[in-house]
């Protein structure tokens, strides 16, 4: 297979080494060392893609990141990515890649039939068409927009790469492994700095591996290869190629993604795809260099016409000629360079056409020695063929002349390359002598070098390098003798600001990617869109991947001249990060799947699995919702089973996901008298208290019980959802608001596992599970607790219950839960133990009328669940005064009652509002909400708990149950919350 | 964004949790409750507030940040003399 544009020599490849690649299905070869584009360019494939919205035929037009034409799709399968850049895709063996937005075929699309219609697909033309008839848009137009819109497809499979995160930590940190980078990284490191050196590219060099020239008499990408071999011998230095510093944030962090793999075929075994690092630096160095511009003429965009910069990359770093006769058109003396590479490797060179009056006699000189034209002071009207075959061409007198050409190398300015200082504020200044915007007064912790900062000599990127490396070293009160420079020297770098050239009338593209012409700009100032913001959103200019760092610099040049403004008053936008797309998967990182967050679980975890339990989401934990047994088809028969043995016989349930608290010294009574609303100084040692606690506003918070085991040490529970936040409230109340009290706080949620066993045989059960502790109602009554050793370990037993039936709790270190449960089991079985979950826990809860996390859901107070004779009239506590809001004690306010079906069977639920019986079903009507519900098997009907209007008064009424989302209004009777034991006779025995 | 706890150091801002502006101080009766609980200045520049070394030291930290430049200045304990 021949490569017939591969130049004979030259290029960091290596030709010894044949890889093999498919395009759109066509088998190619390529080399070590070469990317997607300068593979397919030796073959002499001009055609990439089609343009986003006219679908114009698209080759390459860049040799770097900033590619805006050549997107492809690489790989297949699951690992299919879109919107690759074929100019950074590192070639290797097997690499399958195809074209996109195309149908059927990329030589033949169907949908550049787009372009017959472009009067139709200017800028902003979303605003003024699909409009009408409004019904057609649903069924028609936004199927069909949806088909033909977007770049590429994903794969739809799941990601089989996984993808990291890590952290770097450095005094500096260099953007860019260019001479200007690779210098100040060393002087630094020389000083004593710890440094992280970031380059987006496999190699460190930057424009050097582009370009022919020498740094103290070595090739320049000799010098970097030594330089970075120098680098890597610092063990405070940490490099890292392949990398590209995407954002930059707050105190010192830079986000940056690191391709580890991406240039295989698949990542070796335990490798990541990519790696996010955060990196955080005291000081930041901007070596990201400077990008080359385009020039906006007619058919600027058939593929052939390729950034001048690119050409001689293709030229010297890949050792392939992008076409075999070539125009250059230049408005700076570095397009010169490239006429001088394209002679120097044996390219026919038509003609080269500077738009400048002038330039350096020394660069040109060699260029008309060997007979090429010279045009000075000249345009290119218009670029001809599909791909390219002619390129017109103006003089200075303004004849037409038309030159004969298959490459067209433009070589519009350069663009220093700032956006990470944009992305905390700075936006470059316009800069005069460099025709370009670059960094003004920039943050001090922030500098830009090289041509980052607009300094284009080699001799001056070297020395920017060094002065910048040296401020940061002063800054952080280190030093060094430092050896003198290599010797560079400056070529000639000077750029003029040509925007556009010829007449612009057809399709003159400013933003490739996503196809904005220069008539777009000027429809958009005719429509008042004339700041540079507004620009880039009404016409879409500068927000595709690329970014604008192509075309966006000639969007302003254009803005301003239709506005009659200077490109120093026109300003440029704001950017911000990423700077290249950065994959999802590696914001992600492990957190997918099971890892999307930590899952917790109790210690009774695997004995309750080994039960066969369906286990329920709980914040992070998993709880155990029933356990159903053999013949068990139907949730409900579990749950109504379990509530029934525990009220008949004994269950045990596992609470340890309740927040614990510990809570020790002289002031916890005085603290906590302050965050419940009823008393707790006066607990005595050994007992236990029910509490409420409100937020500041007044609105009810949490409950939980707090038990006293000596005078100055204490024991609180809350819900399992407000664990962190009650912890929270009571740092801040002993921190900040009351640090004079002598509290100590710990949270112990995770160190005791805690079983309730409820139920009639309860105590029977505890007696021959626990034989040495007396259990007796008079040592052990309603509200009581002790400690115990269990097995030589510290426990606790509390005489606690929420079902209503006799219980205790046992708590013992979490460690041991699961020993403790299999015993209880093992002594329980002659009692018929049974194991209990959330769902039969909740029913009896309701059955109870105990409120819970439903019913604290941020609207109640504490009157407004029957709580409100538990507040304090002897001490001030938090929420208190708020709580006496006329809006918060109104008893026209929802308030806790219960509800039962009228017909005895219907099953009320939670969500339905509350209307009287006849009303409209209209907001103005709503009387309230049910909260929870759920079937009473010891009633044998279904219940609900809800909150109604003036609900204390109301016992025996009618309501309706009102649930228009799920269907079926139930009729149902107002009710006591307590619907089972309202006198607590089974608790206390 | 990172919060210079004086425990721990310089820590990402992820460890903690925000609670707002610290210079409100909790009043001991009812005049001035309201304003306490739901009245805050909102200040372009300097601002005092309240942050929860939650997955670090558990402490209650007045830090000092600048709402435009976001910059964080420092902070103190609650509890050694941070708090109002």
């Amino acid at each position: 297979m021949t490569q017939p544009f591969r130049l004979g020599a030259g290029g960091l490849i290596d030709r010894s080494r044949t890889l093999h690649f498919t395009f759109d299905g066509k088998p190619y070869t390529g080399h070590p060392g070469d990317t997607l584009a300068s593979a397919l360019l030796a073959h002499g494939t001009r055609l990439f893609g089609r343009s986003f919205k006219y679908h114009r035929p698209r080759g390459v037009l860049t040799a770097g990141s900033e590619e805006p034409n050549a997107l492809v799709t690489l790989r297949s399968g699951a690992r299919a990515e879109p919107n690759t850049r074929a100019t950074t895709a590192e070639l290797f063996d097997g690499l399958e890649a195809s074209s996109q937005n195309r149908w059927p075929s990329l030589k033949f699309d169907l949908m550049a039939v787009n372009q017959l219609a472009s009067p139709l697909f200017v800028a902003g033309f979303y605003y003024k068409t699909f409009m009408w008839p409004a019904k057609a848009w649903e069924k028609l137009y936004e199927p069909l927009i949806r088909r033909a819109a977007g770049l590429g497809a994903l794969s739809g499979l799941e990601d089989p790469d996984t993808y990291e995160h890590d952290h770097a930590f450095c005094d500096l940190l260099v953007v860019g492994a260019g001479p200007a980078g690779l210098t100040a990284a060393l002087d630094a490191a020389r000083s004593g700095l710890s440094v992280v050196l970031a380059d987006e590219a496999p190699l460190a060099g930057g424009l050097l591996l582009a370009e022919q020239v020498s740094i103290g008499g070595q090739s320049g990408a000799d010098w970097a290869a030594a330089t970075l071999a120098e680098l890597a011998s610092y063990p405070s230095l940490r490099i890292l190629p392949r990398t590209t510093v995407f954002g930059r944030f707050d105190d010192g962090e830079h986000g940056a993604i690191e391709r580890v793999a991406d240039h295989l075929p698949i990542p070796l075994p335990g490798q990541p795809r990519q790696r996010l690092w955060k990196i955080v630096a005291r000081r930041t160095i901007l070596a990201t260099g400077a990008t080359e511009r385009p020039i906006v003429f007619d058919g600027n965009d058939r593929p052939g016409v390729m950034l001048a910069s690119a050409v001689s990359t293709y030229l010297n770093r890949y050792g392939v000629a992008p076409g075999h006769r070539a125009v250059v058109f230049t408005a700076c003396d570095s397009g010169w360079q490239t006429a001088a590479d394209l002679l120097a490797t044996g390219v026919a060179l038509a003609a080269v056409i500077d738009a400048r009056g002038q330039a350096p006699a020394s660069l040109i000189a060699p260029i008309r020695a060997a007979g090429v034209p010279v045009l000075l002071g000249g345009q290119v009207v218009a670029a001809k063929g599909s791909p390219l075959r002619a390129v017109i061409a103006r003089d200075a007198s303004g004849a037409e002349q038309r030159f004969a050409a298959d490459l067209l190398a433009v070589a519009g300015g350069w663009n220093p390359q700032v956006a990470l200082a944009a992305h905390l504020g700075h936006r470059p200044d316009w800069r005069e002598g460099i025709a370009a915007y670059a960094l003004g007064e920039g943050p001090g912790d922030l500098a830009a070098v090289g041509a980052a900062d607009g300094v284009y000599g080699l001799a001056g990127a070297l020395a920017s390098g060094r002065a910048a490396a040296q401020a940061a070293t002063q800054a952080l009160g280190q030093s060094a003798a430092l050896p003198p420079l290599p010797l560079a020297e400056d070529a000639p770098h000077a750029v003029s600001p040509v925007w556009a050239s010829g007449p612009c009338r057809g399709k003159a593209f400013v933003d490739f990617q996503h196809d904005v012409t220069a008539s777009d700009v000027t429809l958009a100032v005719q429509e008042g869109f004339t700041s540079v913001e507004h620009l880039k959103r009404y016409t879409t200019l500068g927000m595709a991947t690329d970014q604008g760092r192509v075309g966006q610099v000639n969007g302003h040049g254009l803005l301003a001249a239709a506005t009659g403004r200077t490109l120093a008053e026109t300003g440029t936008i704001r950017a911000r990060p990423p700077v290249v797309p950065v994959a999802i998967g590696a914001f992600g990182g492990h957190h997918r799947g099971r890892h999307f967050r930590p899952t917790r679980h109790t210690a009774s975890h695997g004995w309750a699995a080994e039960r066969g339990a369906v286990f329920v989401d709980v914040g992070q934990w998993k709880r155990a919702q029933w356990y159903p047994q053999p013949g068990e088809t139907h949730w409900r028969q579990s749950v109504d089973r379990e509530v029934n043995a525990t009220r008949n016989g004994v269950g045990l349930c596992d609470v340890s996901t309740l927040g614990k608290i510990e809570l020790i010294g002289p002031d916890v009574g005085t603290l906590l008298d302050r965050l419940y609303i009823n008393l707790f100084s006066t607990l005595t040692v050994g007992k236990a208290r029910y509490g409420l606690m409100l937020r500041e506003d007044g609105i009810a918070m949490d409950d939980g019980t707090v038990t006293r085991f000596a005078p100055n040490r204490w024991f609180m529970t809350t819900t399992t959802a407000n664990a962190a936040r009650v912890m929270q409230h009571i740092d801040f109340a002993r921190q900040v608001l009351w640090p004079y009290l002598d509290v100590q706080a710990a949270s112990v949620t995770e160190q005791w596992a805690t079983f309730s066993i409820a139920g009639p045989k309860a105590r029977d059960l505890l007696r021959a599970a626990l034989p040495e502790v007396d259990v007796s109602n008079e040592a052990l009554p309603y509200m009581g607790a002790t400690t115990l050793h269990w097995r030589g370990y510290a426990a606790r037993l509390y005489r606690l219950s929420f079902s209503g039936e006799l219980a205790y709790e046992i708590s013992v270190p979490a460690a041991q839960g699961d020993a403790l449960v299999r015993h209880l089991f093992a002594v329980g079985a002659p009692f018929g133990l049974t194991p209990y979950g959330t769902e039969a826990l909740g029913v009896m809860r309701i059955e109870k009328g105990h409120p819970a996390g439903n019913e604290l859901n941020g609207w109640t107070t504490a009157a407004d669940l029957g709580l409100g004779r538990m507040a304090s009239k002897k001490k001030d506590f938090i929420g208190r005064v708020m709580a006496q809001r006329p809006a918060m004690v109104d008893p026209a306010r929802p308030r806790l009652v219960g509800l039962v079906p009228v017909d005895g069977v219907s099953a009320i639920r939670a969500g339905g509002h509350l209307l009287a019986p006849g009303a409209a079903p209209v907001a103005a009507s709503d009387e309230g909400y049910v909260s929870s519900a759920c079937y009473s098997p010891t009633l044998g009907h279904p219940i609900a708990l809800a909150m109604l209007a003036r609900g204390a008064g109301r016992h025996g009424e009618t309501i309706i149950v009102h649930d228009p989302v799920r269907g079926g209004d139930v009729l149902a009777r107002v009710v006591d919350p307590v619907f089972f034991d309202p006198a607590g006779e089974r608790l206390r025995g | 964004m990172r919060i210079p706890c004086p425990f721990c150091g310089s820590r990402d801002s992820r460890e903690f949790v925000t609670r707002g502006d610290a210079a409100p101080t909790r009043p001991d009766s009812e005049e001035g409750m309201f304003a306490y609980v739901y009245l805050r200045d909102n200040p372009a520049g300097a601002l005092e507030e309240w942050w929860y070394h939650a997955q670090g030291c558990r402490q209650w930290l007045r830090v000092s940040r600048n709402t435009r430049t976001h910059q964080v200045s420092g902070a103190i304990l609650a509890c050694k003399g941070g708090a109002a």
